[in-house]
Parts: C-alpha cells; structure tokens; sequence
C-alpha cells in the first residue's frame, strides 16, 4: 500500500455520463462513445480535490479513488 | 515432410477416442486408482503445466495462492468445459472420450486443496459432452458423486471466463463480472475458487500418478508436456495431442497442410492472431515462447487459411461474431466492438468511409483494458494482428465472393 492515489473504474456501472472528464481533463478523456480513458498513475497532490469532485459527481458511482497497489507504484 | 507430431500420446493413449467414452472400470484398469493428494502442488509446480483454457497460467500457481486462504474458509473447484472458443474442439474431444481424466483432476484438486464442491461446467451446446460428463459422475463413488454438480453453461464466447463462471454458479447469469476481486480470492458463495479448464485438469490426474519428471519428458526445447490442438487445415478441424513445443508447420502439414497452400494462418483462435504463413510455419506451439513473441496459443487452435480465402473477410467475420458476444456490460466493449465489426465490414465491401483505416486503428488502441473481462481485449487483439501484417488487403480491398472461410 501507499498514500498514493490512483482512479479505478467499474466498467459494468458506468453508463458515460462525461461529468469525470470535464472535471479532471488532466488524467480523464473520452472515447468516439463518451466512455472515459483514464490515464495510468498516481494522481498528483495538486490534482486531488478535482479527482475527488469527479469520483463524487459519478452518477453511478462508478469512479473511485484507491491507494496505488505496491506492485505498481 | 510430415512427421510424427506426438511421440506418443498421454491424455488420449488407451482406446480409440473417436469411439467415446472409456468407462469407469477400464480407466481404473488401465491407470489405477486416484493417488494420495499429498505434494501434488509442488509436483504441479515442478511440472510447469500452464493452464489450457487459452492464459496459459501455471496451474501449480493456482493452486498454491488458493490453498493459502486463511485457515477454516472453505473453496469450491470449477472443471471448466465451456469452450466458447468457435474453431475449438479438443475439450469437447476430451471430455466425451476421457471424462474420468477430467473428473479425477477435479476430485484430486478438490482434495489437495482442501476443497468442498466441485462444480461441472459444460456449455449447452456440447450435447455429446455433457452427457458423457453426466454418465462419468453417475459411475463415480458416492463421496465423489455427493461433492459435484454438472451445470449447463450458456454457449457464449464469454461463458467459460472465469468471472463469469464464478457468476454462473452463484446468480444463474453467465456473464463476467468486475475483477478484483478474483475468483481466486473470491468467488462461488463467496470462497476462493478454482476456475481450472478440464484438459488442465486431465493433465493433473496423470502427472499425480507419474509425477513431475515423466510429465516434462514430452515437450520439445523448454516447454514441457503434450497438449491437445485443434487443427484446421482441410474441410474438418481435426483433435490432436502434440508435443508441446513442436512447430506449427509440422502440427498443419501432418494434419494435411502445406505451406505454398497457405494464404495466412490463425494462432489461437479468435483471440489470438493472423500470421503470415511463411512466418508461422516455424513457430514452436509453447505457450510461454509464443508469449516472449506477443502471441498466444489460446486454447491451441491452429487454423490454416487456404489460398483462395481473404484474410478481411475472415477478420470482418470475427469481428461482428465477437461484437455479438460482448455481454453488453461495459459501453467501450458493446459499442466499440460493433463499431469496429461496421468499419472492417464496409472495408470488406469496398466502401471504406475517409479515414476508416486511421479510426480502426485508433481504436485498437483505446479498447484495451477497458472492460470488466478482457473481451474487448482479445477481441482487439486479434483485429491489430490483421491490421499490422495484412494492412496493404485492407487499404486495397474489393467486394468479392468469400471463399475457402475457416470453419
């Protein structure tokens, strides 16, 4: 584990709404379909309350934020 | 030249596997009886058996990572024979002439891991399987009978992944879940699950009784064991048990394959990749040597397109079959699938839209990792296969009669 931050995304929830990518268009863009592409890595600290306003507007609460795993940090 | 492809075959030696099923007394005859589980998951481990539904992931592994759940939890094993792949046949092969190879893997997992049920997975539209697994459990000992259930999995490409089997037992709706968490960790009820493809599982029920060192004595170069192909090199695609490690050239050329032929060749079925024939042909099948490539044996399909056949045409087939199987869960699998089907089938009519070359690619490259299962994947996979060593018959393509299409 570590205090690091990085989005997860449950694919079977997310219906591409687009709010995530308007709200964190530094690490979120969206496909021809309006499903987000959500750039790897740890989401810098300047970054975070916009990554946490994009995880909160989720109507489907299908974005979250997770520590990054040990074996990808 | 063709030669001999099996020195010797393993999981279908004994009586004629065409002519079906061998009983439970003449297996007992022939192998003896299930040995004690003790250490079969270090033998597993030495005997580096890769798993045999398409991944390839080492079945020692597997075992170990679900033996070491916390003390007292319980596990479920899942002989998986699914087989949703379409060119493949060799786990219906199996499972109709060796059902009890199948089910002594099963019960000797269920055992070295400690395990309470196992669960029969077979795909409803392998009739002939089905009904041999049912008449191999129905002749099993009571205990073993007791401890196991045969379910009928919807035949669908996705059926057999192994979140979606793990689904399947638990809610009746065979389509693949979010992972994490794995059915490793957790699955049927809730406890780690062992998703094992039932030739996997033949293979273990002869390493327990001859170990670890007669298992790695077939195999050419580093890969160890025999394997079951299906292999599509005339009208009928033909089981074989081969070498692991053998070429491919030699599996099509003794199955009646010949190189000047061969227009191009699929490896690994519909998740796998179109190859040039000239440079498939001496391409050992081993799972790990192909993965140091970027290719992949699957579930062992080696599928020869003949002369007269297109490689576009074949690909925009896959394609539109494979956006059908999307289980519509995931918005970039269920519409970039079919969008991609739409392009490559314009492609395939000669009426490409301006740029629709450029925007295939383009999504082969955003699909990836962007399903709960990893349909979109493969699926995209395959299609990137055919756009990088085939990309001039797509730029140049005309509508033409299809011929010579793989079965």
């Amino acid at each position: 584990m570590s205090d690091k931050l990085e989005l997860a995304i449950d694919r079977t929830r997310c219906d591409g709404s687009r709010l995530c990518a308007e709200l964190l268009p530094e690490f979120i863009r969206v496909d021809d379909w309006g499903y987000p592409i959500i750039a790897p890595g740890a989401i810098p600290t300047h970054l975070l309350p916009h990554g946490r306003r994009a995880v909160a507007a989720c109507p489907l609460l299908a974005l979250s934020l997770r520590p990054v795993a040990a074996d990808r940090r | 030249m063709i030669e001999m492809t099996a020195s010797e075959p393993r999981l279908l030696a004994g009586p004629d596997p065409r002519l079906g099923a061998e009983p439970y007394e003449a297996h007992l005859r022939r192998l003896g009886p299930l040995p004690a589980p003790a250490g079969l998951i270090e033998t597993l481990e030495r005997s580096r058996l890769g798993g045999r539904g398409g991944a390839g992931f080492p079945v020692g592994t597997k075992w170990r990572s679900i033996a070491g759940r916390p003390a007292g939890a319980s596990a479920v094993v899942i002989a998986n024979g699914c087989e949703g792949e379409p060119l493949s046949r060799k786990d219906r092969f199996l499972m109709t002439s060796r059902p009890h190879l199948v089910l002594d893997g099963a019960f000797l997992a269920q055992r070295a891991l400690g395990a309470e049920q196992v669960l029969l997975l077979v795909a409803g539209d392998l009739g002939d399987a089905h009904a041999a697994m049912a008449v191999a459990l129905a002749e099993r000992p009571e205990e073993e009978r007791r401890s196991a259930r045969l379910i009928t999995a919807p035949a669908r490409y996705v059926s057999g992944e192994s979140s979606a089997a793990v689904n399947l037992a638990n809610t009746g709706i065979s389509v693949p879940t979010n992972v994490p968490p794995h059915p490793r960790e957790r699955g049927v009820g809730g406890a780690p699950t062992l998703v094992q493809n039932v030739e996997s599982l033949a293979h273990v029920a002869l390493i327990a009784r001859r170990g670890d060192a007669w298992f790695r004595s077939a195999g050419r170069g580093s890969a160890t064991g025999t394997f079951l192909a299906t292999v599509h090199a005339g009208a009928t695609p033909v089981v074989r048990e081969l070498d692991a490690g053998c070429s491919l050239g030699e599996a099509l050329e003794a199955t009646g394959g010949s190189l000047v032929e061969t227009r191009a060749v699929l490896l690994g079925g519909y998740f796998g990749s179109w190859l040039p024939s000239a440079e498939a042909w001496g391409l050992p099948l081993d799972q790990q040597a192909l993965k140091g490539l970027g290719l992949s044996l699957g579930s062992g399909v080696v599928a020869a397109l003949h002369m007269a056949g297109c490689v576009v045409c074949e690909t925009a087939a896959v394609m539109r079959y494979l956006a059908g199987e999307s289980s519509a869960q995931c918005g970039p699998c269920f519409f970039g699938l079919r969008a991609i089907a739409d392009a490559c089938e314009r492609i395939q009519d000669g009426r490409p839209q301006a740029g629709e070359l450029d925007r295939l690619r383009r999504w082969v490259g955003e699909l990836p990792g962007r399903g709960a299962c990893h349909h979109p994947d493969g699926a995209t996979g395959f299609l990137r296969s055919a756009l990088t060593r085939f990309g001039a018959d797509f730029e140049s393509h005309r509508s033409h009669r299809r011929i010579g299409a793989l079965a």
